[in-house]
């Protein structure tokens, strides 16, 4: 048995597991919003893309409403990171439509900024601007995009580092921190440009077990204050804790859709099932 | 396998915490320094003994002709000879105004002078963040390019008009060295990311321009300025020679300086676009804030690099008539008195741009230091 300090991730899915077997509901869940706000914010229509000649993602159906947190698994190279990339397009798609905020998603560069604006991106790399300081690359977009004074800037961003309870390595440089801090950080320059949707691509990927929980305990801090999630993990407990639908792709579609509860205890297609009895497995 | 070690090591478990001790005697300071890279081991020390005693040997060798028995006033060659046996530096002395500013008209030399003196003024807040008021200064290193224009051509301002066929020297080296320089940085910069945009005719552009200018010898293009150039202007239309050279060399240098910062540029990881994208920043944004900054740092020895390549090639002026040190240099040792010490002379010229080219190298060494924000 592992001591449970060592291994918090395999003891979440532990959990995850014995709930999916014994439908018990986990008390320290916070309260899901249902669907919250019954407006839509992300509206996903007959939307496919292709690498090439490869079909990346087929017919994708999906509307997204305020308030709502959306967990997405799948196996890899199921397209779920090109889906939620889409959204904000750093990948663009070819036919169907995304709406997002009332706009929708086209070569419009003007339509463009302003979706950017409003949906903050946490990648699974951090990508912060090793040149920049946490301060500086928590400003930046205030600064330039928002045409924020600085001093304002900075005490926005120190709010928003001391929300990811960093403050105290606001001057320093990205590598002088963990991999945790970079993701904190990474989460807070993203707030910073205060959206109304976030987009996480498999945020704790890249972590080691500790610090996977101090991003995890930042998202569901962040999920409690009613932000509109989009997350792309293979973290099933924080699916089961946090997530109001969990989303189940696989090659290029998304096959099954479902709250948390359902789609762990019951899942419908035989290719949810191989996936979950393999990552909850072990 | 040590069984007895094994045997007294296992369990043991630190009981108290124990302090902080200094280091054993030998491994820090002066004499730790010299032990561990003078003498490590047998092989470093015998090194070490082997390049003292043939320092000595260069050193004591080449002082007698250098400085000992060197002549520092004479009047010719043949007076430095009767006087000692070394070095006639004499020959520097009586030309060093040649060297500096070439056939510059003697009343007005301040004028130069003046001009390299501001120079240090002009790039010092450029180079050094810690420049005082910098933000002000920056104005003055703006409006320096014209200030010198104006100074050293005259006719303007009560200033006697100056052909530039009479700058020669250090002067016109520093002239055609740091134009080239700085105009070729933003210069490349803009080649490198023409290079790399979306945009096709824009990079096709740009591919043509590098490939021809890095295609070609400088001493051909600099034939075309001096030469070629006429055919295509309109006929009677005056276009200065020194300017003329100044673009040539400022193209072939931006088009090395463009393929050197493509290389830092496609160093940077695609998710630094990817997040600098999602914060919402433009293009421009994204180049100048994000992905420049770091590809320029990670560049700057090839940036180095080019721009000492090109402070040298600017003698290459000579073979279209213009008088850079080389050139004062020639016509010093065609001076009947000073025939034959050309030892002398073209030490003299490689010093200069040793110095030059060495400030270069280490300020970009400070500069990599400076900018290393990685492990620091």
């Amino acid at each position: 048995m592992t001591p449970p300090s060592a291994s918090k991730r395999t003891a979440r899915k532990t959990a995850a597991r014995s709930k999916a077997k014994n439908g018990v509901k986990e008390k320290t869940a916070p309260k899901r919003s249902g669907k919250a706000g019954n407006m839509s914010v992300i509206k996903i229509g007959q939307m496919n893309k292709w690498y090439g000649d490869f079909h990346v993602l087929r017919d994708i159906n999906l509307e997204v409403y305020e308030g709502e947190r959306i967990v997405i698994c799948g196996p890899s190279g199921s397209g779920k990171s090109t889906l939620i990339r889409c959204i904000n397009r750093l990948e663009v798609h070819h036919k169907g439509c995304i709406i997002v905020n009332n706009t929708e998603l086209t070569s419009d560069l003007k339509n463009l900024e302003t979706i950017r604006k409003n949906v903050g991106m946490v990648f699974q790399s951090f990508n912060l601007f090793p040149h920049l300081t946490v301060l500086e690359n928590c400003t930046l977009g205030p600064i330039w995009v928002h045409k924020m004074p600085q001093a304002e800037a900075e005490a926005l961003a120190m709010e928003y580092l001391e929300r990811v309870r960093i403050p105290e390595q606001a001057g320093k440089y990205p590598g002088q921190l963990s991999g945790g801090q970079q993701q904190r950080v990474a989460i807070a320059r993203s707030l910073c440009m205060k959206p109304n949707i976030m987009l996480f691509d498999e945020p704790t990927s890249a972590l080691d077990p500790e610090m996977i929980k101090e991003v995890l305990d930042t998202m569901i801090e962040l999920a409690e204050t009613g932000m509109t999630m989009l997350v792309v993990t293979h973290e099933m407990g924080f699916a089961n804790k946090v997530a109001d639908r969990v989303i189940f792709m696989d090659e290029g579609q998304i096959v099954e859709q479902n709250e948390p509860e359902a789609f762990f205890n019951n899942p419908q297609s035989d290719r949810t099932k191989s996936f979950l009895s393999q990552i909850l497995g072990h | 396998m040590a069984p007895q070690r094994s045997q007294s090591a296992r369990g043991y478990v630190a009981k108290v915490s124990l302090p902080a001790l200094p280091p054993p005697i030998g491994t820090s300071g002066l004499i730790g320094w010299l032990r561990q890279n003078l003498f490590y081991n047998l092989t470093n020390s015998l090194m070490t003994i082997f390049t003292v005693v043939l320092l000595w040997l260069l050193v004591s060798s080449a002082s007698g002709w250098f400085v000992i028995d060197a002549v520092m006033q004479a009047g010719s060659k043949q007076e430095c000879l009767k006087i000692d046996s070394g070095a006639c530096w004499a020959v520097i002395g009586k030309r060093i105004e040649q060297f500096m500013f070439g056939f510059y008209p003697e009343a007005e030399r301040w004028r130069p002078l003046v001009c390299f003196l501001l120079l240090f003024v002009a790039i010092g807040p450029l180079l050094l963040p810690s420049f005082p008021a910098r933000r002000q200064m920056l104005w003055f290193s703006a409006i320096y390019p014209v200030l010198t224009g104006v100074l050293l051509l005259g006719g303007a301002f009560g200033l006697p008009p100056v052909k530039t066929a009479l700058f020669g020297g250090f002067m016109l080296t520093l002239i055609v060295g740091v134009t080239g320089i700085a105009a070729s940085l933003p210069l490349g910069i803009l080649l490198a990311l023409g290079r790399q945009s979306k945009l096709l005719a824009v990079r096709t552009l740009s591919v043509m321009f590098i490939e021809f200018m890095r295609g070609v010898p400088l001493i051909t293009l600099l034939f075309v300025a001096s030469t070629m150039l006429n055919y295509f202007l309109p006929p009677g239309t005056h276009f200065d020679l020194l300017l003329r050279v100044l673009i040539m060399v400022t193209f072939f240098s931006a088009a090395y300086i463009a393929e050197v910062i493509r290389g830092g540029l496609q160093a940077i990881p695609a998710g630094q676009y990817e997040a600098a994208q999602s914060i919402g920043l433009n293009y421009w944004q994204t180049t100048r804030l994000v992905t420049l900054p770091q590809a320029l740092k990670i560049s700057i020895p090839g940036i180095v690099n080019t721009f000492i390549g090109l402070y040298k090639d600017t003698t290459l002026v000579i073979v279209i008539g213009l008088l850079d040190p080389l050139g004062i240099g020639r016509a010093a040792l065609a001076d009947a008195n000073w025939n034959g010490l050309s030892n002398e002379i073209y030490l003299f010229v490689a010093l200069f741009f040793f110095v030059s080219c060495f400030a270069m190298s280490r300020y970009s060494l400070w500069l990599e230091k400076r900018l290393a924000t990685e492990h620091r």
